[in-house]
Formats: C-alpha cells, sequence, structure tokens
C-alpha cells in the first residue's frame, strides 16, 4: 500500500512537476492568467426558488482584500454561459453579460445567431445591474425584462481547496494530505457574475441541460 | 430644365434620406457589429487542469466541447494512467475509458427538475452548489479504487468547507473579504 502511494505520488512530480498549479480553473490557461478572462470558477444550482437555476461565473481568482478594491470588470471581455438544452454538447442558448464601464449588462437567454467560438451580443438587453463596489454594505441586485436576477462585483472565492499542500505532493516533499487541511483560498476573492434563471426559459424538455462558460475578448 | 429639375429632386432625395437616417440613429452612424472571440473556457472543476499537458491548455480552452471528447478523451486516458498507474476501476465502477470519456467533455450537468449537485452521496453530476466539496469527488474517483479506500492519503484533502458561510437568498455567495 504504503509503496503504491509513493509510485502515485512519484508518477504525479514527474507528470507534472513542481510549478503545476491546481485550482477549479484559476490561473489555468498561459493565455489568460491573470487576466480578466481568467474564470476561476463555473457553479449550476437550485437557489431559493425551486422553478429557477442559479449560475454562478467567477473570474479573475485569489483577490486579496487589497486587490479587490480595485478590481474591475473588463469592458473588452464577454461572459458568457453557454446552454445545450437537447445534449449534443452545443449550445442552443447563451446568457451574456458585458460591462460598459458602470453597469453590468446581460442578454438573453437567447438563441445564439452562431454558435462556437465567436460571438457577438445576442438580441437585446434582457436586465441592467450596477456593478457592486467593494466598499457597498449590501449587494447591488436586479431583476430583468424575462424576469431573470442579476447580480455583478465583488464576492468571497466559494472555491475552498488545500492547493498548497497539493503542490508538496506534486514536488515530492509530501506524500499526502493533512489530517486537517488548510484552505489555500481562504481570505480570497474573485469577480463574480450571479444569474437566476426561470426554468422556464431554458428550453429543455427532458430535465436536464449541459453548461460550460466562456469568456470572450473583444476583436 | 428637365436635367436640372433631376438634379434638385436627386438632392432633394439625398437630404430626405439623410433626415430619415438622421432620425433613426439618433445623429450616430450605424455601428460595427462586434465580435468576440474565445479567452477561456471551463465547466466542471479542475478538469482541464489535471487533465490537459501544459502545452495544450490554451487549445483545450479554444475546442468546442461538441469536439473535445474525439480530441482528448485519449489523452486522458494516458493522464489518468500516469497519475495513477494502479487505476481499475472507480467507485462508480468506470473503467479508464469510462471515465476519461466522460470527463473530456468539459460540460457541466445540470438538473433542472431535481437536486442540484456534483456529488452528494447521493445525486451525482447534476450540478454544483457552492458547498459541493469538488475536489475531494474528484480525488475519489480518480485515486480511491473500486471500493475508494485505495491510496487514502490522496483521496481527499481535508479542507471541507469555504471560508465564509453562504447566504441563502440571492446573490448566494458571501460577501468579500
Amino acid at each position: 500500500m504504503k509503496k503504491n502511494k509513493v509510485i502515485v505520488v512519484a508518477a504525479v512530480a514527474v507528470i507534472l512537476g513542481g510549478s503545476f498549479l491546481w485550482a477549479a480553473d484559476h490561473i489555468d490557461a498561459p493565455a489568460v492568467t491573470g487576466q480578466a478572462t481568467d474564470i476561476t470558477d463555473i457553479y449550476a444550482f437550485k437557489g431559493a426558488d425551486a422553478s429557477s437555476r442559479v449560475f454562478v461565473v467567477n473570474t479573475q481568482g485569489l483577490l486579496s482584500p487589497g486587490a479587490t478594491s480595485t478590481a474591475k470588470f473588463d469592458a473588452n471581455t464577454l461572459i458568457e454561459i453557454n446552454i445545450d438544452n437537447n445534449n449534443d454538447n452545443i449550445e442552443d442558448l447563451v446568457i451574456q453579460a458585458i460591462y460598459d464601464g458602470t453597469n453590468m449588462k446581460f442578454y438573453g437567454p437567447v438563441a445564439p445567431s452562431a454558435t462556437g467560438t465567436k460571438s457577438k451580443l445576442e438580441g437585446a438587453v434582457t436586465a441592467t445591474v450596477a456593478v457592486t463596489p467593494y466598499s457597498a454594505g449590501a449587494p447591488i441586485m436586479a431583476t430583468g425584462t424575462n424576469g431573470i436576477k442579476v447580480f455583478a462585483g465583488p464576492r468571497d472565492d466559494p472555491f475552498f481547496f488545500d492547493l498548497t499542500q497539493f503542490k508538496k505532493i506534486i514536488a515530492g516533499t509530501a506524500t499526502g494530505f493533512n489530517a486537517t487541511g488548510d484552505d489555500t483560498f481562504k481570505g480570497t476573492n474573485v469577480m463574480s457574475v450571479v444569474v437566476e434563471v426561470p426554468v422556464s426559459l431554458l428550453g429543455t424538455s427532458t430535465g436536464k441541460i449541459n453548461i460550460w462558460a466562456e469568456t470572450k475578448k473583444k476583436i | 430644365m428637365k436635367k436640372s429639375f433631376l438634379h434638385i429632386s436627386l438632392a432633394v432625395a439625398g437630404l430626405l434620406i439623410t433626415f430619415a437616417s438622421c432620425k433613426k440613429d439618433d445623429t450616430t452612424p450605424p455601428a460595427a457589429v462586434v465580435y468576440y472571440e474565445s479567452g477561456d473556457q471551463m465547466a466542471r472543476p479542475a478538469i482541464a487542469t489535471v487533465f490537459v499537458d501544459a502545452t495544450e491548455k490554451d487549445k483545450f480552452n479554444g475546442t468546442i466541447p461538441s469536439a473535445m471528447g474525439a480530441a482528448f478523451q485519449a489523452k486522458f486516458k494516458t493522464k489518468l494512467l500516469a497519475l495513477n498507474p494502479g487505476y481499475t476501476t472507480n467507485a462508480l465502477t468506470q473503467t479508464a475509458d469510462q471515465l476519461t470519456g466522460l470527463l473530456a467533455t468539459d460540460v457541466l450537468n445540470v438538473s433542472t427538475t431535481g437536486a442540484t449537485s456534483f456529488y452528494d452521496g447521493t445525486n451525482l453530476l447534476t450540478g454544483r452548489t457552492l458547498s459541493d466539496d469538488v475536489i475531494d469527488t474528484e480525488l475519489l474517483l480518480l485515486f480511491g479504487g473500486p471500493a475508494g479506500s485505495s491510496n487514502p492519503g490522496l483521496t481527499k484533502d481535508n479542507v471541507n468547507a469555504n471560508d465564509k458561510v453562504f447566504l441563502t437568498a440571492f446573490p448566494y455567495l458571501a460577501s468579500p473579504w
């Protein structure tokens, strides 16, 4: 058993190397690391309203409180939630969020005019909300013309993981996790977009959807 | 006479068109359509980061989900067996092919009628709630073997909850630090 574990650890170390960062998707790809386009996580769940689903897209991970106070969304970055409602892993609907310097404007859920990696804003704005300032006491929320609820602004990063210990395992200086883990993401924030969408707008007849988040840069 | 009348008519028509377009567009010329191109992409937590080689991360980010399986399943399997040479099946009785076939297409499956959880002991891959310990679920499926008891030091990180309490109402995420 012990030997088994050592082999696994050694293999991990060899394959991935010591500089490897494993987070949900924090600082994931070289081309986006450290930019407003860097997605940290996407969540999808049933919130307070059982007939809606909540989608959360977090960006710009590992923000300290100081960094959060000056963090901004980027007006040239489209944040997009892709929704496949017939299980072919191609988006049938999109929800788009774009920052205009003051407000986050939302489009959809709407069928996109084209699928894939290149997008334009689709249809009319369905919801607009002021980005909640870091200093705000309460989150600013809005409800759209189609009934979606929206929020945009800094939030505590909901992700939790002992990344530091994992890196030690990868580097071969530890053989496993500690009995009590230490959350590498404690005390850090993200720039969040939260949308709560009535299920009736998701176009599914099977009760299932597949979703993924994208950030797209203005070209 | 006829010719200059035609000229005046054309000029008037031109003015009318100008006025019409001014009114319609409120003095700004019609803007060109703005396009946006992929920067980052993700669905299931940590999957891209674990299974995709450093040199291919940008490629994975730019591959549409419907093309991911064909492009990456075999590579995911190679990576899985490198990470865990002793892999046979996992607690879901998935073979290496089955597990990597599922994970290579990086989408988050979400139930719109029932419970929504990455894994809560009953519901599997029906969503991702804020409190789901997704890392433990993934570690268990990768390293835990068919009984979930293999490689015990690698199957959970022992961070089991967030550092702030989530809200019960919209926007659900806790206020920033």
